[in-house]
């Protein structure tokens, strides 16, 4: 099982992704961060079979929703994930698609952010929308 | 088409920048009322957040600001503090520091080049559009960004915001294997980087030359990446020290950026263009051959064209980081230790899309008293307008979906990183017909 949690610790509410990556170091978890640039995504995750992404998103959902969803299934309600790259894990995913890279099993957990300003505060929503999402990971592996 | 009224093109999300940001085009009958390219600027938010660190902690720091480019605020920033500290380094770490800067050109090159602009010339959405009728090619880019984020790994430990760079040197140097190892793939890297300048040469381009004043750093040996004086075609020739007598930064009521002009002459170009044209004759021989096969010659005064100018620049990074690879020594310690005193010091680096200057003033414990962030897509932001004001008016007659599209088009030539020297940005190209 390959976990990365993509976005940028110093861009307030998208840090959630790096902060559970770095949780679930802390518990003996191997985790890996990324930007959340789509490339970059392709190549981590090349010739890996199983795969979890954690970024920030943007949908309008309540602030600290959070979203799970399987990469194979159609990606139109995810499309605006709030990654301050230009091509983010929704683009990463469907050029894997086209390119038939993308891993057997990709399961992304979308939280939706309220502040994606510079600064290292984390909204209390997604502090506490982090923790769930360490907690689903943790029990997804003792399955 | 002769067209009458008001007339503004609006696109809401200006895709495919590294971030988000918005632009404003109005058009009264054919002419060009008003041009706003509104973006917000995270450095200025770095530049508080520095003061009162050490400055030991300013390039993990300034890492941060950019995904996309963190090699570029590291190395301005360490530029600086080393100017401000009298730090004299090894040239052994020099070099290292010329490869780590080949791996971010390398990286964010071919993002650009292939990821970010290639759809439009080739009348795709997006990438993924083109990559179910182009795979190859996009194979092949993922594989080139690869080989620039190996040298950024094996030199900056770790994926994002590389943290091995210091100030005096790096915390850990590779050994001479290590960076031998990387030989094969920049091999097939050079190739593929000459097959990408003949494919991106093959690309049409819209007929828009500009007559720029053009900015980049220039060294007596070589083309440039860390330091020289900064130059331009209008007689510009300073050192790092003197930037803010000739530059000014304006501000502007639509956007929370600053527009930088050279005082007494207005805007100017930094980046790929500016970097070719004052450089052609510092390019090693295969890149200024391929350029010239290119079509390439200095001034290459359109802006289009600039796709063109990143491929040759990244034939160029492969070619001088085969060259460091095989002058590369250990240096005999990583980095010189640095005392805490006073000094203020300035620094300017060659940013992947143009030139990155930074200053800062230390006190006697060696922390920031202040520090002055100005990015590269700043300095370019009153060109865009300008340019766009001009280029807006070539097509006042389009379609508005074609005009918008073209604009966009435009203005993703300038690579501007919207998420270091704004938050997201929109682009806004609003037309109202006659008649409205």
């Amino acid at each position: 099982m390959l976990i990365i949690g993509c976005g940028n610790r110093q861009r307030s509410d998208d840090g959630a992704g790096i902060l559970v990556a770095e949780r679930l170091r802390d518990l003996g978890i191997p985790a890996e961060t990324r930007s959340g640039e789509a490339a970059d995504l392709i190549e981590a995750w090349r010739g890996a079979d199983d795969v979890i992404v954690v970024d920030a998103v943007m949908t309008g959902a309540p602030v600290g929703t959070v979203q799970a969803w399987d990469a194979r299934q159609p990606l139109a309600s995810v499309s605006t994930t709030a990654s301050t790259h230009g091509l983010g894990v929704a683009e990463a995913i469907g050029l894997a698609q086209v390119l038939q890279c993308l891993p057997a099993q990709l399961q992304v957990y979308g939280i939706e952010g309220r502040r994606f300003e510079p600064g290292a505060e984390i909204s209390p929503e997604v502090q506490r929308a982090i923790e769930d999402v360490a907690r689903r990971i943790i029990a997804r592996l003792s399955a | 088409m002769t067209v009458h009224g008001t007339r503004t093109i609006r696109v809401d999300t200006l895709a495919r920048v590294e971030g988000e940001g918005s632009l404003y085009i109005k058009l009264v009958g054919e002419r060009v009322a008003d041009v706003k390219l509104k973006i917000y600027e995270p450095p200025r938010f770095f530049e508080a957040f520095l003061r009162g660190r050490h400055f030991s902690e300013v390039a993990d720091i300034t890492a941060r600001i950019c995904g996309i480019c963190p090699i570029a605020y590291q190395m301005s920033a360490i530029h600086a503090i080393e100017r401000a500290l009298g730090v004299r380094i090894d040239p052994r770490v020099r070099l290292l520091r010329r490869l780590f800067y080949c791996g971010e050109w390398i990286e964010s090159h071919t993002l650009h080049v292939y990821m970010l602009h290639a759809p439009d010339f080739l009348g795709y959405q997006d990438v993924i559009a083109m990559a179910g009728d182009h795979r190859a090619v996009v194979e092949k880019a993922l594989r080139l960004k690869k080989v620039g984020n190996r040298i950024v790994q094996l030199l900056g430990g770790r994926e994002i915001h590389p943290i091995s760079a210091a100030v005096g040197g790096f915390y850990k140097t590779p050994t001479k294997q290590q960076v031998r190892d990387l030989v094969p793939d920049l091999e097939w890297a050079l190739e593929a980087s000459l097959e990408t300048v003949r494919w991106t040469a093959g690309l049409k381009f819209p007929d828009f030359e500009q007559d720029y004043e053009f900015v980049a750093l220039r060294h007596p040996d070589e083309y440039p990446f860390n330091e020289g004086r900064l130059v331009s075609n209008r007689g510009l020739d300073i050192d790092a020290a003197e930037y803010e007598d000739h530059f000014a930064e304006l501000h502007v009521k639509h956007s929370n950026a600053l527009h930088s002009v050279v005082r007494g002459r207005g805007s100017y170009l930094v980046g790929p263009l500016a970097r070719f044209n004052l450089n052609f004759d510092k390019l090693p021989e295969v890149a200024r051959q391929a350029a010239v096969d290119a079509g390439l010659q200095p001034p290459v005064k359109n802006i289009f064209r600039s796709i063109v100018v990143r491929a040759v620049e990244i034939v160029f990074a492969c070619v001088e980081a085969l060259r460091v690879i095989r002058e590369y020594e250990p240096p005999a310690a990583p980095r010189v230790e640095v005392p805490n005193r006073i000094g203020v010091g300035q620094a300017i680096t060659e940013a992947p899309r143009g030139i990155l200057y930074h200053r800062y003033a230390l006190d006697e414990n060696g922390l920031i008293v202040t520090a002055k962030i100005v990015p590269p897509t700043s300095q370019n932001q009153k060109r865009i307008e300008d340019d766009l004001r001009e280029y807006a008016a070539q097509l006042v007659a389009w379609p508005l979906e074609e005009a918008t599209w073209k604009c966009e088009q435009a203005v993703r030539s300038y690579d501007p990183c919207i998420s270091c020297a704004t938050h997201f940005l929109k682009l806004v190209v609003e037309r109202e017909d006659a008649g409205n």
